[in-house]
């Protein structure tokens, strides 16, 4: 796969749709394989953000997968800030070469560097904190953003939140923090498929108008389908364009949790539980296998 | 007493102090504080290096959020607020955004204890020290006085790791020396003495120095051992100094559960058992007051301790005859 990725790059910084696709249909592999060997996990959210992340890691982050350092001096950095849906993560990491696919089988399991939620503790290359207490990483890309800011580092930052996690009030301090201050060199995307564990966000605790909210607070918000993986690279892209211009920016991005997988979406019931035998076989024969299992 | 009480400065001042110096000596040192620059004393800091200091708002979290994710990038940032602020609120953030990451974060606490005064309990953490030092790698350190402070505010920033750095409000002795080597989890023996050991730490080792004078008086021989670092804790200092004793005094400004006095009971309790008296707020809150009123009333001061050794001599002696 490596060297499919390469090839690609030689002729165009732009990979093609179709095989940012194939890479999508393997990783959804990925992920129900992982969370059905430990018969634990969350699927729901990983296959509602596959195209996001492998839009993310296969087109618009500028990284060194293979020359993982915390530091990401002169890279892109991400935040995985809801880290439960740490299978389409590791993944995607796997995939795009900052460790060696086959480890996606250790998973959940004793001594693993792929704990049940993200975390930097094991050395595991591609994460830079750990998470998955929700609300807590758009400070710490923040921070990361300032860093880049006070290092005239002048790549961006990226971070990723679930839309429950709006319900978190630091997710508001960072928000009024970095629009007050001019945080104009981070990204963030809430995964908003209306979903939490107890029922929908709605029954839970409406999240109101999200839009408005973040507008409010000082964001420039986008939105795109996050299903649809030409979109998801053509409003990073747009996003893109518009760092540095003096506001943060928020892409509200429309999920279906479950997604890929027909008997999975839409329901919060797969938020965290794993796929049995017969189900596991079910999801995996609605996606191919691309470009080899783990 | 070869201590002198002449001069009285704020904990937080040597904080501050410490804090504009490694703005000159360390480019990547950043401070942030959540609406309490001038009660930190960061404001010198602030002055000097307007681009490494980021004003949070009464915003906590986010701030300790922030400071983690600033270490990526290579900065040592230093928090800033009161020690109930730096803790008890933001015990999450700090325990899975700067603890388990093992991000290089210094958490400066100021205002703890009852010390803080007529404030009250709202604000008087007692819990702080327990809190942090129950965090896997954390290292714990409550300086006694000014130059202390200053000291070891300079040395944590070339330790690599979290740090809580603990200090107070009111004006105190300023007796260690001026420009003093401060080493991370090595205890300071300020008097020999061959009957009882006692362990203090922060506002209290004056308190303890005080005492000793006391002791001497009415024929006690005490040992004043000044444990600024509760975690790492210099084991072999206590163990040597108890050995030689064989009765102990800790003093500590919070709660006995969690805190120096919990720390050494376990130590000896292990490899020494050894009888322990414990000068410490025991299972309370505190209320407003100056704050040697409430040192007074909450048994924090050299009164107590006098009594707490003597007290432990005692019962050395009734289990040695």
């Amino acid at each position: 796969m490596k060297s499919f990725v390469d090839k690609k790059n030689n002729h165009s910084n732009m990979p093609e749709i179709k095989d940012l696709e194939k890479i999508c249909s393997q990783v959804r592999r990925d992920i129900v394989r992982m969370v059905h060997g430990v018969n634990s996990g969350h699927p729901g959210g990983s296959l509602g953000c596959t195209e996001f992340f492998v839009a993310l890691y296969f087109d618009i982050l500028k990284h060194n997968p293979k020359k993982f350092s915390m530091d990401g001096i002169g890279e892109d950095l991400f935040f995985l800030s809801n880290g439960h849906i740490s299978p389409v993560f590791y993944s995607t990491l796997a995939r795009s070469g900052y460790f060696e696919v086959k480890e996606l089988s250790t998973f959940r399991r004793l001594n693993t560097r792929l704990q049940g939620h993200p975390t930097t503790h094991e050395g595991l290359p591609g994460v830079r904190v750990a998470s998955g207490s929700l609300g807590q990483g758009l400070s710490v890309a923040l921070g990361a953003a300032l860093a880049k800011k006070l290092n005239k580092d002048d790549r961006t930052v990226y971070s990723l939140h679930g839309d429950g996690e709006m319900q978190e009030g630091q997710i508001w301090e960072a928000a009024m923090y970095a629009a007050a201050k001019k945080a104009d060199n981070i990204i963030s995307t809430i995964d908003f498929n209306g979903q939490q564990i107890d029922g929908s966000t709605e029954e839970v605790l409406s999240l109101g108008n999200l839009r408005a909210k973040w507008e409010a607070f000082g964001w420039e918000v986008l939105e795109m389908n996050g299903a649809h993986i030409a979109e998801v690279c053509s409003t990073l892209r747009k996003a893109k364009e518009r760092t540095g211009k003096g506001k943060p920016i928020m892409i509200l991005m429309k999920t279906i949790m479950g997604q890929g997988v027909d008997f999975m979406m839409g329901s919060h019931k797969w938020h965290g539980i794993a796929p049995n035998d017969e189900q596991l076989a079910k999801a995996l024969a609605q996606l191919p296998e691309t470009v080899g299992d783990y | 007493m070869k201590y002198s009480a002449s001069e009285k400065k704020d904990t937080r001042s040597g904080f501050g102090a410490g804090l504009l110096e490694l703005g000159k000596s360390h480019p990547n040192v950043v401070a942030l504080c959540a609406d309490l620059t001038g009660s930190l004393k960061m404001d010198a800091f602030q002055k000097a290096f307007p681009e490494r200091f980021f004003q949070t708002g009464i915003a906590e979290a986010n701030m300790i959020g922030m400071a983690a994710g600033l270490t990526i990038g290579g900065k040592i940032p230093f928090t800033g607020t009161f020690a109930n602020f730096s803790t008890g609120r933001v015990y999450d953030q700090i325990r899975q955004s700067v603890a388990y990451s093992g991000k290089n974060v210094k958490i400066c606490a100021s205002h703890a204890g009852l010390t803080l005064g007529e404030d009250g309990a709202t604000h008087q953490i007692l819990e702080d020290i327990g809190l942090m030092k129950m965090l896997p790698h954390m290292t714990v350190i409550n300086p006694c006085d000014y130059n202390q402070t200053k000291a070891a505010t300079i040395a944590i920033a070339d330790h690599h790791g979290p740090v809580y750095l603990r200090f107070g409000r009111p004006v105190v002795p300023n007796f260690t020396p001026a420009n003093q080597e401060f080493i991370i989890g090595k205890a300071i023996n300020l008097q020999e003495g061959t009957d009882v050991s006692i362990f203090a730490t922060g506002h209290l080792v004056w308190q303890a120095l005080e005492a000793a004078v006391a002791l001497q008086a009415k024929g006690i021989s005490a040992e004043v051992i000044n444990i600024h670092t509760i975690k790492p804790l210099d084991e072999g200092a206590i163990l040597a100094s108890a050995a030689k004793t064989r009765c102990v005094v800790s003093a500590e400004e919070h709660q006995m559960n969690g805190g120096l006095g919990d720390s050494i009971a376990q130590l000896l309790s292990r490899k020494l058992p050894t009888p322990m008296e414990m000068i410490a707020v025991k299972d309370s809150f505190g209320e407003s007051g100056t704050p040697e009123q409430l040192m007074t009333k909450y048994g924090l001061d050299a009164a107590h301790i006098i009594l707490a050794a003597e007290s432990v001599v005692r019962r050395k002696q009734a289990v040695t005859v």
